[in-house]
């Protein structure tokens, strides 16, 4: 079933961790195997990766799993030192999540493929104010383990999963980010049914896919059309033609966020929007967690594109 | 369909067969039946092993820190104590609020509600101050349910019977296998509405989406607004005088009687081209299909 939220706050920050929290907590019964937030803080110069270097389930492997994540932790600064990227933090928020703080003038596209190189070890995400997290648990407990609810920013967006398709670990769940464009990522409800006929038209174009969960198809897809200098709006437009299935995903930028419905209208969203807030989710319930007061929320309708600015 | 040859049924439009061959929605055969909920009318509408309530006394329910079950408990626990008005509280979108309700009852529901919310009533009258989730009204049997702002998709999915009525728009789905009562949408409506409806009375007052009343068996959809497409065997029919008086009437018991009247609203029943309830010797059945 899976659920999804996202919100953007117009011309202001707010504490978008914590009401992302609060949405997706709301959402807990549509998904309860793992949770995801993409937020976005103050931009900067330099870049915030979040990277992975095991899965949740692989810390139970015994005494040997430390040393493997030393050496992966240790192949990853191998890298970012050989590109010229200059690591002004490192905080290990779990033992197989870390996040760096870096300082780079060159292609982070080219070190991100590098650093991938590593067996076990993948970016989750990359950018200027993007911080995507994800892990095994309902949003309390991925809010608590990474500090999530006093995170300041503009927007954000975020997923329960129940996995259907896939297994249950964290790189099957969502957000994904859109490899490796900086500061895109996408949530989505629901099932592509030509995944396999797309995603090898996309690794044919020389992406890369780290997991078999339908939804990191569209993360693709999203990041090889903006790369290409198609608009967000466009792209969301062209993804209803092309990609087949019953969907309904958001995407979020350094600045926007958008969604779309596919064709059938076959999964739910409903949106609240305000002059200076924006809200949606798979249930009404889930904005009423942070907005308790009567509000005016309706339902978009099939093949409905919208994108918003920060 | 005496008098109409093959040969004529062959060079005749999908509706003109139709109404060579005798078959027009107005003609609700078959054995349900098309009822209108009166109120007054409890001996009909009630179980025998419902509880007596009176409209006069009332109460309040503030759902704030109570759960969907814990709320539709309490519910019933006041109508066994004689409330027949129950107003809830803060009910901040919590789904399947009022399910299962089988009594005489003024359900109030003071804010917007999730999904499934008074599905499967038989009798209260419902009045949501708010928006209504997916499914809302679904498989509804009798009574009255209005809803003052949008409601979700598969609005009185299966509903058979009672009034469901929104006055803002609804999502996609609408009436999808509704089986007999009337829904109402002040605003538009979304894709595949009326999707394999077989009985009943659907009401747009503004837009439908596209592939409107696909695969209907039978029922009516009345469209005050713009129709993005019709669905397979959907097609459009004369709005009579009957239809007028009709719409008039029900519109006006729940004030959405739009500006310049009902004149223009499109009638769409069944071609009836695929499946159907007449009764059709084997012959004439070979002939449509």
């Amino acid at each position: 079933m899976c659920g999804i939220a996202g919100l953007i706050h117009r011309g202001k920050s707010s504490n978008v961790g914590g009401e992302m929290t609060a949405m997706l907590q709301a959402l807990k019964h549509r998904g309860p195997d793992s949770t995801g937030y993409a937020v976005y803080g103050p931009r900067s110069d330099d870049y915030v990766m979040r990277v992975k270097v095991a899965e949740a389930e692989d810390m139970a492997k015994g005494r040997g799993i430390t040393q493997v994540l030393a050496d992966r932790i240790a192949a990853v600064d191998a890298v970012l030192a050989e590109h010229g990227a200059t690591v002004k933090s490192k905080e290990a928020v779990t033992a197989y999540s870390l996040r760096y703080v870096i300082g780079h003038d060159g292609n982070t596209g080219d070190m991100a493929e590098h650093i991938e190189e590593t067996d076990g070890v993948e970016i989750l995400s990359m950018g200027n104010g993007l911080e995507l997290i994800k892990d095994l648990g309902d949003a309390s407990v991925v809010a608590d383990l990474y500090g999530l609810n006093d995170f300041t920013g503009t927007h954000g967006i975020g997923h329960t999963r129940m996995a259907t398709e896939s297994d249950v670990d964290i790189k099957s769940a969502h957000p994904y980010w859109a490899f490796p464009y900086n500061d895109v990522s996408v949530v989505h409800n629901g099932q592509i049914t030509n995944y396999w006929i797309m995603r090898r038209e996309m690794e044919r174009k020389g992406h890369r896919f780290m997991s078999n969960c339908d939804s990191e198809l569209l993360a693709v897809y999203v990041a090889h059309n903006l790369s290409k200098g198609v608009s967000l709006e466009d792209t969301l437009r062209q993804s209803i033609e092309e990609i087949d299935g019953v969907f309904t995903y958001l995407v979020a930028t350094k600045d926007q966020l958008g969604m779309a419905k596919d064709t059938m209208a076959a999964k739910p969203l409903v949106l609240y929007e305000s002059d200076d807030l924006i809200a949606m989710a798979s249930e009404e319930v889930a904005i009423r967690a942070i907005l308790p007061q009567e509000i005016d929320t309706y339902d978009p309708y099939d093949e409905e594109v919208r994108v918003w600015q920060a | 369909m005496a008098g109409v040859s093959d040969a004529e049924l062959k060079g005749m439009s999908q509706e003109e067969r139709v109404k060579a061959l005798g078959m027009t929605t107005e003609q609700l055969t078959g054995k349900s039946m098309y009822i209108e909920f009166d109120p007054d009318a409890t001996e009909r509408f009630t179980y025998p092993w419902a509880p007596d309530v009176d409209f006069n006394k009332r109460t309040e329910i503030d759902t704030d820190e109570m759960t969907s079950t814990e709320v539709n408990d309490e519910i019933r626990a006041k109508m066994n104590e004689g409330y027949g008005s129950i107003v809830l509280k803060n009910p901040r979108g919590k789904h399947s609020l009022g399910v299962g309700i089988l009594n005489k009852l003024n359900l109030i529901i003071e804010g917007s509600t999730g999904y499934f919310g008074v599905g499967l009533i038989d009798g209260p009258n419902v009045r949501v101050n708010g928006r209504v989730g997916w499914s809302c009204g679904e498989n509804m049997m009798s009574g009255t349910v209005v809803i003052e702002k949008n409601a979700g998709s598969t609005f009185g999915a299966a509903i058979r019977g009672g009034d469901l009525v929104c006055k803002g728009s609804v999502g996609s789905r609408t009436g999808i296998d509704m089986k007999g009562g009337t829904i109402i949408v002040g605003g538009d409506t979304g894709a595949l509405s009326g999707f394999m409806m077989q009985r009943g009375r659907m009401v747009v007052c503004g837009n439908a989406g596209k592939n409107l009343g696909d695969s209907m068996y039978d029922g009516t959809i009345y469209i005050g607004g713009e129709i993005q497409s019709l669905g397979v065997d959907a097609i459009e029919a004369e709005l009579t005088d009957l239809d007028k008086a009709w719409l008039t009437r029900k519109l006006t018991q729940y004030g959405m009687v739009p500006e310049g009247g009902v004149g223009h609203f499109k009638k769409i029943v069944a071609g009836k081209m695929l499946w159907n309830y007449d009764n059709l010797e084997p012959n004439e059945k070979k002939l449509i299909l």
